[in-house]
C-alpha cells in the first residue's frame, strides 16, 4: 500500500551521559514509514519514546546511525515537518489568527486567506482573535494542529498529543484528527501510551521495548475505517498490543 | 457594591491616620507640626499661585528623560544579554557590581560630571531604573521555554521574525515588570537628587520649605503629593500588564 519510502531510521543509537557512567536510551533502532502511513508507536514510560521523536524530528543529533527523510539524511528540524507535543507549543502572545499565520512567509499573498481557511478546517472559525489563554484546552490543540497543516508539512510528529486532554477531549480529537487526514493526507508518525489510541488511528503499530528502546514487535492493522475500537478484531488486537508491552488481562 | 466593601476598610483607615494626626496636633498645641486642615490650606496657596504645578512638572520631567534613556538603553542590551551567552558573561559580572550601589552614592559624582542643572537628577534616575529593567529584561529572555523556541525553530522563520515574533513577545511580561520597577526606583530618587543640587521640583520644595521659615505645611503637603503621584504612576505601568498579548504571563 506504502510504495515510497517516506522516513527511513538506520540504526539509530542514542545514549545520555549519567552518574552510572553511559545510558543507553536507544540502540539499533531501525525501521521505516512510508509516504503517507500513519505509524504509531507505543512503548512503556521512560522507554525513550520522546528522545526518538526528537531525533526523527531533526531537534536531536543520534550518537550513530541516521534519519533519512525522502532519502536525504536530516540535520536539523525543518517546516516539512511539524512536531505536536502533548505539552503544545502554541505561542501564548499571538492570538489564533498570529499563530497560524507565524510558519507563512510574510511576502505570500495568500496566507490570511490560508491561516483562515485552516481555522475553519480545525473548527475553529470566530476564534481567530482570540488568545490561547481564552481558549479551552481542545481548542488549544485545534489551534496546534491548524498551525502544523497550514504551512503544508509533508510529515506530522505526535508526540502524545492528546494524552494532557481528559478521556473524552482525546477520543473527540482523534476523530478530529481522522477528518482532517481523510482531507489532507499527511505522513504521520504518533507517539502514545495509549493502544487503544494507537487502534484507531494508526495503519501500523510498533511496539518499543524497555530501555534501551528497540522495536520489539510490530503489526499492520487492518480494520477497516471508520473503526470502531469496540469490535472484537481491534480488542483482540489490544491484547496482543498490551501482551507485547507486559500487561496479561484476566481472561 | 463589592467594590466598595473592598475600598471601604483602606478609606476608614485613612480617615483614621488623618483624625489621630488631627487631634495630637491640636492636643499637644504644637506651634510647627501642622493640622491636615493646614496642610490642604498650603497646598491649595501653592496651587493657585502655579509654584506647585512648576515643581510637579519638574521632577516629572526630570522622570520622563532619566526613565526614557534608560528604557531605550536597558532593553535592547537586555535582549542582546539574554540572547547572545557571550554578551550575558562579560557584562553581568559588572552590572551585578554596580547595581547594589544605591543611586544616591552617585550624587556627587552626578555634580562632579553634570553640574547642578537638569543633567544630573536625568543622570541619577538613569543609573536608578536602567539596571533593574537591564536584569528582568535578560531574565525574561532566559525564562522562554523551550518549547516555544523547538516550535520557531521547526517553521524555520527568518532571524528577524524570530525575534519580533518569539524573543520579544516572550520577554515583554518580564520587561514590564522591570520598568514597573524601574519607574519606582526613578520616582524616589528624583526627590532625593532635588533636595541636594536643584532649586525646582517637589523635593527642592520639600527642603526650600524647611528652610525658608520652618512651612511644615508644605513639607507634608509635598510628601503627600509625592505619594500620591508615585501611586498613579505605577498605576499607569499596571495599565500595560493588562494588555493581551502580556496576560498570558500573569494570569496563571
Amino acid at each position: 500500500m506504502f510504495i515510497n519510502t517516506k522516513i527511513e531510521i538506520q540504526n539509530v543509537r542514542k545514549g545520555f551521559a549519567s552518574d552510572k557512567g553511559r545510558l543507553d536510551v536507544i540502540t539499533d533502532l531501525e525501521f521505516k514509514v512510508g509516504d503517507g502511513e500513519f505509524v504509531a508507536i507505543v512503548g512503556p514510560s521512560g522507554c525513550g519514546k520522546t528522545t526518538l521523536m526528537n531525533i526523527i524530528a531533526g531537534f536531536l543529533a543520534p550518537d550513530s546511525g541516521a534519519v533519512q527523510v525522502d532519502g536525504v539524511a536530516r540535520n536539523g528540524p525543518n517546516s516539512k515537518g511539524i512536531m505536536i507535543t502533548q505539552q503544545g507549543s502554541v505561542f501564548p502572545w499571538l492570538t489564533v489568527r498570529e499563530n497560524l499565520l507565524f510558519g507563512l512567509p510574510e511576502n505570500m499573498p495568500e496566507r490570511e486567506e490560508l491561516a483562515a481557511k485552516y481555522a475553519d478546517l480545525v473548527g475553529l472559525e470566530g476564534f481567530e482573535n482570540n488568545y490561547p489563554h481564552e481558549l479551552s484546552g481542545g481548542m488549544l490543540k485545534r489551534a496546534e494542529i491548524a498551525r502544523a497543516l497550514v504551512v503544508k508539512p509533508e510529515i506530522l510528529y505526535m508526540d502524545e498529543p492528546f494524552s494532557a486532554l481528559d478521556a473524552l477531549m482525546s477520543l473527540r480529537m482523534q476523530n478530529e484528527l481522522l477528518r482532517i487526514l481523510a482531507k489532507e493526507r499527511h505522513t504521520v508518525l504518533l507517539i502514545t501510551h495509549d493502544v487503544e489510541e494507537a487502534i484507531h488511528l494508526a495503519d501500523r503499530i510498533l511496539v518499543l521495548s524497555p530501555r534501551p528502546a528497540r522495536i520489539q514487535a510490530a503489526f499492520d492493522v487492518v480494520l477497516p475505517r471508520p473503526r470502531r475500537v469496540s469490535s472484537p478484531e481491534a480488542q483482540e488486537l489490544r491484547v496482543a498490543i498490551l501482551k507485547e508491552l507486559g500487561v496479561t488481562e484476566p481472561v | 457594591m463589592k467594590m466598595l466593601k473592598q475600598t471601604l476598610p483602606s478609606i476608614l483607615v485613612l480617615a483614621a491616620v488623618v483624625a489621630v494626626w488631627w487631634a495630637v496636633v491640636v492636643l499637644t498645641k504644637s506651634v510647627i507640626f501642622p493640622t491636615p486642615g493646614e496642610v490642604v490650606k498650603g497646598t491649595l496657596e501653592l496651587a493657585r499661585d502655579g509654584t506647585l504645578w512648576e515643581h510637579i512638572g519638574a521632577s516629572l520631567f526630570r522622570v520622563g528623560a532619566g526613565f526614557g534613556l534608560a528604557v531605550l538603553f536597558a532593553i535592547p542590551l537586555g535582549l542582546w544579554m539574554g540572547w547572545v551567552h557571550g554578551a550575558f558573561v562579560t557584562l553581568n559580572p559588572l552590572f551585578q557590581i554596580l547595581r547594589p550601589i544605591s543611586p544616591i552614592a552617585w550624587i556627587p559624582i552626578a555634580i562632579l560630571w553634570f553640574g547642578v542643572g537638569n543633567a544630573s537628577p536625568i543622570f541619577l534616575i538613569f543609573i536608578a531604573s536602567v539596571f533593574p529593567m537591564i536584569v528582568q529584561t535578560t531574565v525574561g529572555v532566559h525564562t522562554i521555554e523551550k518549547r516555544f523556541l523547538r516550535a520557531a525553530e521547526n517553521f524555520g522563520v527568518p532571524r528577524g521574525k524570530l525575534f519580533r515574533r518569539v524573543v520579544f513577545p516572550a520577554t515583554l511580561p518580564q520587561i514590564i515588570v522591570g520598568m514597573r520597577i524601574g519607574l519606582g526606583v526613578a520616582w524616589l530618587v528624583v526627590v532625593a537628587a532635588e533636595m541636594i543640587a536643584l532649586r525646582s521640583g517637589l523635593g527642592y520644595m520639600i527642603i526650600d520649605s524647611r528652610n525658608a521659615g520652618n512651612r511644615y505645611d508644605l513639607v507634608i503637603a509635598g510628601m503627600i503629593i509625592i505619594g500620591l503621584i508615585g501611586l498613579a504612576l505605577d498605576g499607569f505601568m499596571r495599565l500595560l500588564e493588562n494588555m493581551k498579548s502580556v496576560r498570558w504571563r500573569y494570569v496563571h
